[in-house]
């Protein structure tokens, strides 16, 4: 039998994360400490004042940036945080560095997100507002029932690939695909793109095949006048990413919009 | 930081099981033959192997459950090693839960009496805050008592697993928690960090470990019923629901099986022993026909491929897991990973070097794993598979069970099983 | 003496001061309701109360009314019984109907409720993520063997897959009506909306018109024992090859269609003489055994090519015996026709009290062919009064593959109901053969309805299953466990295999 003691066995600890300020900047060691513990820190530093909370060590911690309001407050993530970042997110600009799980942007409301790596499933859940930039691949039902309101109007970029339901029930808004910074195989979009869309628009540098596509989607090449209104925000999403504009716009885009705002008008007979 | 602390200070409120635990397993829910209860809960799942062979502790599995504790409610917890047991590796272990000393005796009894046993000790455990009410954890290192399996004309395999239906079945409060070579599970009622501390992983190394955060919404609170659920050397674990549950039961029990415990685990089981043992199919395959891909992919494929697939589903669609789901088939040639095929559960997946890492969220694997070469989301329906160099392939040729009797020996629900005789 | 004790059913109402005086009324009924002078003139008697004159009257003036003569209450005899006392009364004959049972027994299906998702499992949404409906009908194997291609992949070993199945789009098909029963039109509506839908339409046992042959890969050719229009070219032009033995509306009944019915093209199609009666004897005098039916089956292959051959029966009491009998014989699907089916014509008496429901007949069945674990050697089709995609949903959760629908189908184009079939004087030109009255059906205008009720129905279908959280239909089949029984005995819950509800 072996008897290796391998060192501590590493879980999450309850405790008040270690943190240091230095003048707006509030940095806190989020190494094994349990999420509630260092999402109390964060609210507590941007209570006191702080503008700018850097998470250090992050593994795992769940709702990082959840429900945190103001327009001129700041996160940087190092590591991987769990699930369901910046969920009603309403403000704050939130930079990961490193991979980001599921459910980012879930019902997110304003502010920005920046994700220097790769995301996981169902992205931008139910988004109203502000933007999602992501350098990397992405997975399954991004962008999901994106939303726009009154002068609310939400944005995701992918720098990378993504897979099957992308924009599904998209209701609004802007959600642009790369495929440039990936690392999967493959097209660069899965099936059942936009099924359900009846808002917004859907920007793919590159092209689809119609078995891709929802049936709700109608698909065309991206005009000068389109680029000219996504322009903006590629530059926006470049500059954050360190990429370089020309080089995003040096291939044709497509783009997808609804046929139809209520796609369902015909399904039903009224008793 | 050291272990104990950490657990003094971790949230201990869970929801109390439904059921009294001081029974345990002599008080297994009465599991009726027609499964008429379903037991519904989510988790979450880890998975890691080294294609080299290459032992890891199994503190690994430890860290990567403890990451995705919020997936589980503290109501199971459990983990698999293989190659875990060197000094013992053509030696049957059984890693064995007895309500009391009279069960332990009476399963005693019957290693005396159809094996021979080289070592008997009791499970090294130790003392955590958390874990109350665990059974008497016993195992043994043993090997079929010669005469008797000589006599008995039927294989290794078939011998052993006759044994664990014959303890499961006849003798009061004890069950085989497994019974594989050179592996075992180490399952019980709590959160996973607890259950693996309480079992010091720590003291063992494997090339592959499976590990599982329980989430029941409907528990018996017993230890035998947490994951893994294993045969021989085969072990499930398993997150999500699985919607078809009906007509895949229905499905295997024309094929023999009798699903007791209603739970998507045990469905997944038998599916996998039916397709592979039994249909012998390849594994790839068998994991296609469990999470078909949809029609509009299969009229997309080259002829040969879709008249395979056109037949796996039409032929297996009873057997088609629908639902949201991700599974890991842990083996001692490796491991499978697969989830459902609208992705629907979580998976994740890693490799580092030589090693292959599965789990429902990337920070359990960089717990693990300080530098993975690759991390990615494998694709709905498609199988990660790892398999460890030199290790046979597939798994378990040797066995000629029938289905009553793999539903038996996994379960151990009395009433699945007829008395069975060895020897 | 009075020549008739019966008082007519109806009463036709015009309202004079709307009536245009127009004759469409006169000109619409095919019972001959109407006389005209002036106005229109009802004599009440011949009434069926099918609605063609009210449809078609653009004044909106014509009510039809129940003739609601009050007669000495009495549970035991009721209206009906004595009338039909008087009706034999006077003309010593065996009652003879159309359309399906309409006594009111107990309707299973409106007392088993459907699961949904909550929580623990999600639902799916049908509308925007895959719902897969498709269905191969006929024998699979028990396995599926494969071996390497020699390029990293696998393929089928020979006979290792799955061949000579039926591929559908969705689960439901359309039953035999024969040419005959129906008119020709009908059967172009069927066919044409089958091609469609990618799905099945039969031809009864009346054989196929050549009309029909466009669209012959969506027709299941049937057999019964009249083999009218029977020939190894009518076998090789099906998709599928029906043998039929039974019927639930009329079981261990055969058939007669009188000669009035066969014109030149019924008589062209079914190769019997112009007026002469065509008659079905009620066994297949080449089937008196279980070993006769399978040499029926394989002669049949033979003839065609080896096509899936089934077997429509009617429900009986033995019919999971029955059924298991059928697919050890080789058949590639059992039709099971439920006693509230319908039909052309039979003996009320039969139509009303002879066989079992559809909803034990489907669960018997599954359960025996699982038990003796030949369930994958044949696919069940269920029929019998599919009222609604619900009833649909229920029968595959009991464990039928594909549903068959023929008195919606009709209803689709136009029946009331009024089950006059077996008269020849349908106004709504389907079970007619007279040439003024089939016109009115247009086969373009018949198939776009056939469509829409069953694009309408595999739409509510998919609502179903995304509710149950599956994504394809082979995961409701046979899952009863996705079925609560409300208000059924405990007897009976045992035989569906179906839990009460709140279990």
């Amino acid at each position: 039998m072996t008897t290796t003691t391998k060192g501590p066995i590493e879980g999450y600890i309850v405790t008040t994360p270690s943190s240091t300020r230095d003048g707006d900047t509030v940095t806190i060691d989020a190494q094994s400490v349990y999420y509630r513990q260092v999402n109390e820190a964060t609210r507590a530093a941007f209570a006191d004042g702080a503008k700018h909370v850097v998470l250090n060590h992050v593994n795992g911690q769940r709702y990082i940036g959840t429900g945190i309001k103001g327009k001129d407050l700041k996160i940087t993530v190092n590591g991987t945080p769990g699930q369901d970042m910046a969920m009603l997110m309403d403000g704050p600009t939130l930079e990961v560095f490193g991979n980001a799980q599921d459910g980012v942007g879930n019902t997110m409301n304003a502010g920005k997100v920046i994700i220097h790596g790769d995301a996981g499933d169902v992205l931008g859940y139910g988004m109203r507002g502000g933007k999602v930039f992501i350098n990397g691949d992405v997975g399954y039902r991004v962008g999901i029932h994106m939303k726009a309101y009154e002068g609310l109007r939400p944005i995701m970029v992918a720098g990378g690939k993504a897979r099957d339901f992308f924009g599904e029930y998209m209701a609004g808004g802007l959600l642009i695909l790369l495929g440039m910074n990936s690392r999967l195989e493959g097209p660069l979009v899965g099936g059942y793109v936009g099924t359900g869309m009846h808002g917004g628009a859907i920007y793919l540098r590159g092209e689809v095949e119609p078995w891709q596509c929802g049936k709700e989607v109608g698909v065309f090449a991206a005009s000068e006048d389109d680029i000219a209104d996504i322009k903006p925000v590629l530059a926006e999403y470049c500059e954050a990413m360190g990429m370089d504009l020309d080089e995003v716009l040096s291939e044709p885009f497509t783009k997808l919009i609804p046929v139809s705002h209520r796609p369902y008008g015909k399904l039903y007979t009224y008793m | 930081m050291t272990f104990e602390p950490l657990l003094e200070r971790m949230p201990t409120s869970r929801p109390a099981p439904m059921r009294d635990q001081s029974g345990l397993l002599g008080e297994r829910p009465s599991y009726s033959s027609e499964a008429d209860f379903k037991i519904h809960g989510g988790c979450g799942l880890m998975g890691i192997c080294d294609e080299s062979g290459t032992l890891m502790s199994g503190v690994e599995a430890i860290k990567a459950m403890a990451v995705q504790r919020d997936r589980g409610n503290g109501l199971g917890g459990g983990y698999a090693g293989y190659g875990i047991y060197p000094e013992f590796p053509d030696h049957y272990c059984f890693h064995m839960m007895y309500h009391d000393l009279k069960a332990k005796e009476d399963a005693e009894a019957v290693f005396d009496k159809y094996f021979v046993i080289d070592l008997a000790e009791p499970m090294p455990t130790r003392a955590v805050k958390g874990i109350s009410d665990a059974p008497l954890l016993w195992r043994y290192f043993l090997q079929p008592d010669p005469h008797k399996f000589e006599n008995a004309e039927i294989s290794a395999d078939d011998y052993i697993v006759h044994a664990v239906m014959l303890i499961n079945s006849s003798v009061d409060g004890a069950f085989v928690a497994s019974s594989g070579k050179n592996m075992g599970a180490f399952k019980g009622v709590g959160f996973p960090e607890e259950i693996g501390h309480y079992y010091l992983l720590e003291e063992y190394e494997g090339h592959t470990w499976t590990g599982h955060n329980r989430f029941p919404t409907n528990t018996p609170g017993w230890w035998g019923g947490a994951h893994p659920f294993t045969l021989l050397d085969w072990s499930i674990v398993h997150n999500g629901e699985i919607s078809s549950y009906g007509i895949n039961s229905r499905y295997l029990e024309a094929f023999g099986y009798k699903c007791t415990l209603g739970t998507d685990t045990e469905v997944a089981a038998y599916l996998f022993d039916l397709l592979l043992r039994r249909h012998k199919l390849p594994l790839e395959l068998a994991c296609k026909a469990l999470a078909s891909p949809l029609w509009t992919e299969i009229d997309r494929m080259p002829e040969e491929e879709a008249a395979v697939y056109r037949s796996l589903r039409a032929v297996y669609g009873p057997a088609m897991l629908n639902g949201p789901f991700a599974i890991v088939l842990g083996f001692n040639g490796g491991m499978v990973a697969l989830n459902d095929r609208i992705k629907l559960r979580p998976l994740v997946a890693a490799r580092q070097g030589t090693k292959i890492m599965v789990a429902s969220e990337e920070s359990a694997m960089r717990e693990v794993l300080d530098a993975p070469d690759q991390v990615w989301a494998p694709k709905a329906g498609e199988p990660v598979i790892a398999r460890v160099k030199g290790m046979e392939w597939p798994i378990h040729g040797d066995l000629h069970l029938s289905a009553s009797e793999v539903s038996c020996a996994v379960t151990g629900a009395h009433d699945s099983c007829e008395t069975v005789e060895v020897g | 003496m009075p020549t008739s004790l019966l008082q007519p059913e109806f009463l036709v109402e015009i309202d004079y001061d709307k009536c245009h005086k127009c004759g469409r009324c006169v000109q619409q009924c095919g019972w001959g309701v109407y006389s005209f002078n002036e106005r229109p003139f009802p004599d009440d008697s011949k009434c069926r109360a099918c609605h063609r004159c009210v449809t078609y009257c653009p004044a909106h003036c014509i009510k039809i009314k129940k003739n609601d003569l009050a007669l000495r209450e009495n549970a035991n005899w009721s209206s009906e019984q004595r009338k039909n006392i008087w009706r034999q009364a006077e003309s010593g004959g065996v009652m003879l109907t159309g359309m399906g049972n309409d006594k009111p027994y107990q309707s299973i299906f409106d007392h088993l409720v459907l699961d949904a998702c909550q929580v623990t499992n999600p639902s799916i949404d049908p509308l925007r993520e895959p719902m897969e409906l498709r269905t191969y009908l006929g024998h699979k194997p028990d396995s599926v063997e494969v071996e390497s291609n020699g390029e990293g992949g696998f393929r089928l070993k020979e006979g290792g897959g799955v061949s000579n199945n039926v591929k559908l789009d969705a689960p439901i098909i359309f039953s035999p009506m024969s040419y005959g029963s129906v008119s020709l039109n009908v059967h172009k509506s069927l066919a044409m909306a089958a091609e469609r839908l990618g799905i099945l339409m039969n031809t009864g046992e009346g054989g196929l018109h050549a009309d029909l042959y466009p669209y012959q890969d969506n027709v299941i050719v049937q057999v019964a024992s009249g083999r009218f229009g029977v020939t190894s070219e009518y076998l090789q032009r099906g998709a599928a090859i029906e043998i039929k033995v039974g019927q639930g509306a009329k079981p261990g009944i055969g058939g007669h269609l009188p000669g009035e019915k066969i014109n030149k093209e019924v008589s062209t199609t079914r190769m019997i003489p112009q007026g002469s009666d065509a008659i079905s004897p009620a066994p297949h005098h080449d089937i008196y055994s279980i070993e006769d039916l399978r040499q029926l089956i394989y002669s049949l292959k033979e003839a065609s090519g080896y096509k899936p051959v089934g077997v429509k029966i009617a429900a009986v009491h033995n019919v999971g015996a029955i059924a298991s009998g059928i697919v050890r014989a080789g058949a590639d699907y059992v039709y099971l026709d439920g006693f509230k089916g319908g039909t052309g014509a039979a003996p009320a008496i039969i139509r009303d009290h002879v066989g079992i429901p559809l909803e034990i007949a489907i669960a018997v069945v599954d359960q025996r062919l699982r038990d003796e674990g030949i369930r994958n050697q044949a696919s069940i089709i269920a029929a019998g009064s599919i009222r609604s995609s619900a009833d649909m949903a229920k029968a595959i959760a009991l464990g039928a593959d594909v549903v068959a629908i023929g008195s919606a189908a009709l209803m689709a184009l136009g029946c009331h109901l009024c089950q006059g079939c077996h008269t020849g004087c349908c106004s709504w030109g389907l079970t007619t053969q007279k040439p003024e009255l089939t016109r009115r059906v247009d086969p373009e205008w018949g198939a776009e309805r056939l469509t829409n009720l069953v694009h309408a129905w595999s739409h509510e279908l998919q609502e179903i299953l995304g509710a149950l959280g599956v994504n394809a239909v082979e995961s409701l089949r046979g899952s009863r466990e996705r079925l609560r029984a409300v208000g059924l005995d405990a007897q009976t819950c045992e035989i569906l295999g179906v839990k009460p509800a709140g279990l």
